[in-house]
């Protein structure tokens, strides 16, 4: 137990820290960041996560494939990165010191399992006739050894586990001794081990015990000189927080715009990494009249969600790279139907299966232009992880207005990284319900009443939604070229060149329909650093630290991919140079390059990770030396 | 909304649309349509209540012609969109049209599953054993040694017999029958149509410019008694000129006989209420092509829930559970913090 002596050591205030979890696939190391993450977010702070785990549920054990880590960067001011380099590693054993001390801080902090740290688990690490805790090689860092596992073992006798299965608690010992080193509070991870363990009160035991050893740790053991605090974020705007995960908030912004636009959901999806989470949220939310189908296999799952907005139904299928390669051809029919529909992409490494896990932003092109035909889509990216909810009701806005297929680009890092989202007030989201034709549309040869499934509203140039059920108002409409207005299967040359037309410029009309995009440039900057998707943060990130500096940087960011903001091309003229960072080799600055005839540069990252504060910072400096 | 006492009396004419029937002259397809044309008004139910979805092929031109809702989609994805029709919307009649090609080969995945989960639809399958629209390559139920545009020296694979794969999907209702008699398609149509769950009738249907009397031996009318083993419920399953042939199961196969040499008592009674398709499935291995008496009528109608209707349910137990959804309550049912 704590003696009063020990609770008297100084406790250090910091305005941040980056804290990553590092362990084999199976030591729970998600769940440690996560719970972690979760009492700093119920104490006030600003915070961003970084999962980044193998696609292997078991990689061989002890090996550099199968480490596991979570980054979470806490924060007593507005953040927006989960932390370039961590100021602190947990370690679980030598794989995972290995794979991750190369991103540490300078002078950080290491603490290791030593008990993992024999000769068998160093050599499986690749270390060989050398233990990185004897031989110097970490002599930079602040190094804690403790003996994880064994203290681990001894806390959790009273409950009575066996020790194989105690020895798997040793994720709550980390978590009770970092919880302390970071003054979190114990409470709320006491209540959610009895919530989540309740049923097997043996392991509701063990892993209470961990924890509090853990802690109990931390304050007893004279180890640590010092622990710190990190004060809740007082610059956040003021309102309900709760943190959450991209996909998380693309469910529940679709569940939302279900709910705007009055119309019930149909998700039509199969199961693929890292948009299965979409699948299994919306799956809880039967309660608000949500049709979830898991389908057998990814052309069944947009078929199926197609076929339900043909019926009166929001449909929409959620997927990846993979994935979108099988939708292709039932986005060109929805192209064709002109009927709404929403395609959410995480976007992960590829080409084909690629890095499961991973995420990446190289699928744009593919939105854009992936279909065969003039097959124009419009297509939406999330910026952040709370920013999905606001993207998925922007594009069923998109989608039920103009009754086309939109494509929603969010990706693996946003997916699973989380951030405090202040909630909004629900009479503040739109309006995006339309109404569904009723009536005929127009007046046959013979004086006759009719309706013809392709007479468009003049001003969206949207065909009117009829739905089956509705009197006077069958149609039949499909994959072949229809004729303007009157919807019949037509191949006349001139029609389908008018046809074609229509269908481009009703997407490309969508343009008077969004914001500018905003720029952020107080000082009058002749580099525009103009991104899309989540690097986002990375990039608010490198421009204030470029500005800390005295230099002068705009950001532009972009919502809307299709059609492009009505005053880009103006915003990128007006720049001596235009850098666009992504993590793909070159997409959205060949759009730009080739829409605007600006000499716009890439700025490219391929690495399965987001991009650093640091990589846009020394990017952007570079070309200030250059120019000088 | 679509009870049959509303549903105002209609004639064949009120079901045709407006477009002109393209199929080449002489098509099986042709008096597949009218079959369904006149069966419309007699089922009492609404045009606007009916919709009719399609892949790709020569069969799948279909729904323009139909005055109802349609969708004509793309090759062999109809299931998949009439999935999602039929789910969102319970109060609406889904009719499948498909062919060979679009419901065996490229679409196969997906009726496998539409029979598996038991959608509510109504699936005709065109069976004419080519791929005509693509003029003229062997089709997955063309006989192995078909000889074709992409087939030269003759093609090697094995082919399907649809009746046994939906058997073996243990769909909850399978029947056979041909474009040269009307009165049986539109019996079998009729009781796909009352079936609930997901019907599936293959229809022996002619290519007369691909792949021409493909059918001739079993279908003509001079071949009929000879060469259909009429299935009926509840009676021992006989044919021939006189009857003098039946069926008898034996070690799980079911076989021609002739009724002379086993008596009458050990004939097959026909009983396609049986759970267990095991029965269903050896009288549809009678026949392994369109060459030998050939089993027609509904081999199998089982009552087993419908996907669309069991996914209701659970929307109506999630509402009566948690109350209907409440948007401001969902995003606050996290934990929460405040900044003030």
């Amino acid at each position: 137990m704590a003696d009063t002596a020990s609770r008297e050591r100084p406790v250090i205030d910091l305005d941040r820290a980056v804290i990553r979890f590092a362990g084999d696939s199976g030591d729970g190391m998600q769940l440690t960041g996560d719970r972690f993450t979760t009492s700093s977010a119920l104490l006030g702070n600003d915070l961003s996560t970084l999962p980044d785990f193998p696609a292997e549920i078991r990689a061989p054990a002890g090996t550099l494939a199968g480490v596991s880590a979570f980054q979470v960067h806490i924060s007593d001011h507005d953040i927006v990165t989960p932390g370039d380099h961590p100021n602190v590693l947990v370690a679980m054993n030598p794989a995972a010191l290995k794979a991750n001390i190369a991103d540490l801080a300078e002078r950080g902090t290491v603490i290791v399992n030593s008990d993992a740290f024999d000769e068998r688990a160093l050599a499986k690490a690749g270390y060989h006739d050398t233990n990185p805790l004897t031989d110097g090689s970490l002599h930079a860092y602040t190094v804690y050894e403790v003996p994880m596992t064994s203290l681990t073992l001894e806390a959790t006798k009273p409950s009575g586990t066996k020790p194989r299965d105690a020895e798997r608690s040793k994720n709550f010992f980390a978590l009770g001794l970092i919880s302390w080193l970071y003054t979190r509070p114990l409470e709320p991870t006491l209540a959610w081990i009895q919530e989540r363990f309740g049923k097997t009160p043996m392991v509701a035991e063990a892993n209470t015990l961990a924890f509090k050893a853990g802690w109990n740790f931390g304050e007893t053991a004279e180890l640590f000189p010092s622990h710190y605090e990190v004060k809740p974020a007082k610059s956040l705007p003021k309102g309900t927080y709760t943190n959450i995960s991209g996909n998380t908030a693309m469910a529940w912004g679709l569940v939302a715009a279900g709910q705007l636009a009055k119309l019930p959901l149909f998700l039509g999806s199969y199961p693929i990494t890292p948009a299965s989470d979409i699948l299994h949220e919306l799956s809880k939310h039967k309660n608000f009249g949500v049709r979830t189908m898991q389908a057998e296999d990814e052309i069944a799952g947009i078929g199926a969600a197609l076929g339900a907005s043909y019926a009166g139904s929001l449909g929409i299928t959620t997927t990846s790279g993979p994935g979108l390669d099988l939708k292709t051809e039932t986005i060109g029919l929805a192209v064709s139907l002109e009927l709404p529909l929403l395609i959410i992409d995480i976007q992960r490494g590829g080409p084909s299966t690629g890095l499961p896990t991973k995420t990446e932003q190289a699928d744009l092109l593919q939105a854009l232009y992936g279909r065969h035909g003039e097959a124009p889509v419009p297509v939406v990216a999330a910026a952040t992880p709370g920013d999905c909810f606001y993207a998925a009701i922007e594009a069923a806005r998109i989608a039920l207005k103009y009754r086309t297929p939109v494509i929603v680009l969010s990706d693996g890092y946003l997916a699973n990284g989380a951030e405090p989202w202040r909630i909004p007030d629900i009479s503040d989201l739109p309006d995006i319900s339309v109404p569904f034709a009723t009536e005929p549309n127009h007046v046959g040869d013979d004086g006759g009443e009719e309706f013809w499934p392709y007479l468009r509203d003049p001003e969206t140039l949207a065909r009117p939604w009829a739905i089956p059920g509705t009197t006077g108002l069958m149609h039949r409409i499909g994959g072949l070229e229809k004729s303007d207005g009157g919807g019949a299967v037509s191949y006349d040359p001139a029609n389908h060149d008018l046809m074609s037309r229509l269908r481009v410029a009703k997407v490309a009309g969508i343009a008077a329909d969004i914001p500018p995009v905003e720029v952020d440039d107080p000082d009058g900057a002749d580099v525009l650093l103009l991104g899309w998707g989540s690097t986002y943060g990375a990039i608010v990130a490198g421009v204030r630290r470029i500005r800390a500096q005295g230099r002068k940087v705009a950001h532009a960011h972009l919502r809307h991919l299709n059609p492009l903001p009505p005053n880009l091309g103006e915003v990128v003229r007006s720049y001596r140079r235009v850098v666009v960072p992504e993590m793909n080799l070159g997409q959205l600055v060949k759009v730009i390059r080739s829409e605007y005839l600006v000499d716009a540069k890439g700025l490219d990252k391929m690495r399965g990770k987001p991009f650093r504060a640091e990589e846009i910072e020394q990017a952007v400096l570079e070309l200030f030396l250059n120019r000088s | 909304m679509t009870e049959v006492a509303t549903a105002p009396a209609t004639t064949k004419k009120d079901w045709a649309s407006d477009q002109e029937v393209r199929w080449c002259p002489g098509c099986g397809d042709y008096s597949i349509l009218t079959a369904v044309q006149m069966l419309m008004p007699e089922l009492g139910v609404r045009r606007e209540d009916t919709v009719f979805v399609s892949g790709i092929g020569c069969s799948s031109r279909f729904p323009y012609y139909m005055n109802t809702y349609g969708i004509h989609s793309i090759h062999g994805r109809a299931p998949a969109l009439a999935t999602g029709i039929a789910v969102a919307r319970p109060d609406l009649h889904v009719w499948v049209i498909t062919g060979d090609g679009d419901a065996l080969s490229i679409g196969g995945n997906h009726l496998l599953h539409a029979l598996r989960r038991n959608v509510n639809l109504t699936i005709i399958l065109f069976n004419n054993q080519i791929y005509g629209l693509t003029k003229g390559q062997y089709s997955p139920t063309s006989e192995a040694g078909k000889v074709t545009k992409s087939t030269p020296f003759g093609s090697l694979d094995h082919p399907y017999n649809p009746v046994s794969l939906a058997l073996g999907a243990e769909a909850s209702f399978v029947a056979r029958t041909h474009d040269m008699d009307r009165k049986h398609m539109m019996e079998m149509f009729r009781r796909a149509y009352e079936h609930k769950g997901t019907a599936l009738v293959e229809v022996y249907q002619n290519c007369n410019v691909f792949n021409n009397a493909a059918f001739e031996e079993i279908t003509s009318k001079e071949a009929r008694p000879r060469m259909l083993i009429p299935l009926e419920h509840g009676r021992a399953i006989r044919f021939g000129e006189d009857a003098e042939k039946g069926v008898v199961v034996e070690d799980g196969m079911a076989r021609v006989v002739a009724v002379a040499d086993v008596g009458p008592d050990r004939l097959l009674v026909h009983d396609e209420h049986r759970e267990d398709p095991s029965l269903a499935f050896a009288l549809s291995r009678l026949a392994s092509g369109p060459h030998s008496p050939t089993p027609i009528g509904v081999f199998r109608d089982v009552e087993r829930a419908d996907y669309g209707t069991l996914v209701d349910q659970q929307l109506v137990a999630a509402v009566e559970r948690k109350g209907p959804g409440d948007l401001a309550s969902l995003l606050t049912s996290g934990s929460t913090w405040t900044v003030s």
